[in-house]
């Protein structure tokens, strides 16, 4: 049987575009590389944005990498089920796409913060979180400036109420995110957007854990069984 | 040509640490009785001709497409 594709969108100014397409591959899936200004998605099973500062961040995060080519494609095929995972700046984007709910504001600090971060996994019932249990502890790196979760109350009242909190900062909020809001998923599960790094906890000799691999052998099983 | 202004403020409910840091600063140069401060982003849009409703209605979608976020924004459009 051939092994799931994974894409792994490239933008101009992503960091974690190699660090993604590895995690993928130790998972046991082929990374598959995607390029920013092609209309291609390349027939994937399943997509990450990576982390990074794609263009700059200038305006807003992500506000410009949402326009680029090859996210007519994503957003149309996100809305068909094509699991899409966002890690960080992929998180800003999913937000500026309106992929998911609210969006993602310079940190209440104000500084760069770099640590190792517990979370609690709220929602196992995503397509990159079932290898997860509901309540369920890890630790993977958090890093960025723009990482506070907002959205107004309403929209808030409704992630809560129907269950779209996907990860939750444990010990400390590392950026002022509201009700420490570490990652949110859309209605469907299929799209995921998480602020911290799974991507660099998948191999003890570079990470704090091997907590992260967990989303990525998500999407990897459920893809094998469908 | 014309020249349109865009002003982009965060909605009133979300918190503006930028706009705290620099309200804090403001005792320590002398300068009493701020309550607040919030920080917004203006932009100067040049368009070709007049600055009509037609023109006005174009940068309206700029501004609510790219300029500002809605979800997290507001935003007002003049000519300036």
């Amino acid at each position: 049987m051939n092994a799931a594709r994974v894409g792994v969108i490239t933008f101009p100014g992503s960091l974690d575009d190699r660090d993604a397409a590895r995690a993928v591959r130790l998972a046991g899936a082929e990374p598959v590389a995607l390029w920013h200004a092609d209309h291609d998605l390349q027939g994937v099973d399943a997509v990450v944005l990576p982390g990074g500062f794609s263009y700059g961040d200038y305006l807003r995060a992500g506000a410009i990498a949402r326009f680029a080519p090859i996210m007519t494609e994503l957003v149309a095929a996100a809305g068909r089920g094509l699991p899409v995972l966002g890690i960080c700046n992929g998180f800003q984007v999913l937000c500026e796409s309106h992929l998911l709910p609210g969006a993602l504001l310079p940190n209440a600090g104000l500084h760069f913060v770099c640590r190792d971060q517990r979370l609690r996994i709220d929602s196992a019932d995503t397509a990159w979180t079932a290898e997860y249990s509901t309540g369920q502890e890890i630790v993977i790196p958090v890093k960025n400036a723009d990482g506070r979760y907002s959205a107004d109350a309403e929209t808030l009242a409704r992630i809560e109420g129907e269950g779209l909190v996907v990860a939750r900062y444990l010990d400390l909020n590392p950026n002022g995110s509201l009700n420490d809001i570490a990652g949110v998923r859309n209605e469907a599960g299929n799209v995921v957007g998480l602020m911290p790094h799974p991507e660099h906890a998948v191999e003890s000799l570079t990470g704090p854990s091997t907590d992260g691999l967990g989303f990525f052998t998500s999407i990897v099983k459920r893809l094998v069984n469908a | 040509m014309s020249r349109v202004v865009v002003d982009v403020m965060l909605k009133p409910e979300i918190l503006d640490p930028q706009g705290q840091a620099i309200a804090r600063k403001l005792p320590q140069l002398g300068y009493e009785g701020v309550t607040a401060v919030r920080q917004g982003k203006r932009f100067e849009v040049e368009i070709d001709g007049e600055a009509d409703e037609a023109a006005l209605e174009r940068v309206r979608k700029i501004a609510e497409t790219l300029l500002a976020n809605p979800v997290i924004e507001d935003f007002e459009v003049r000519v300036l």
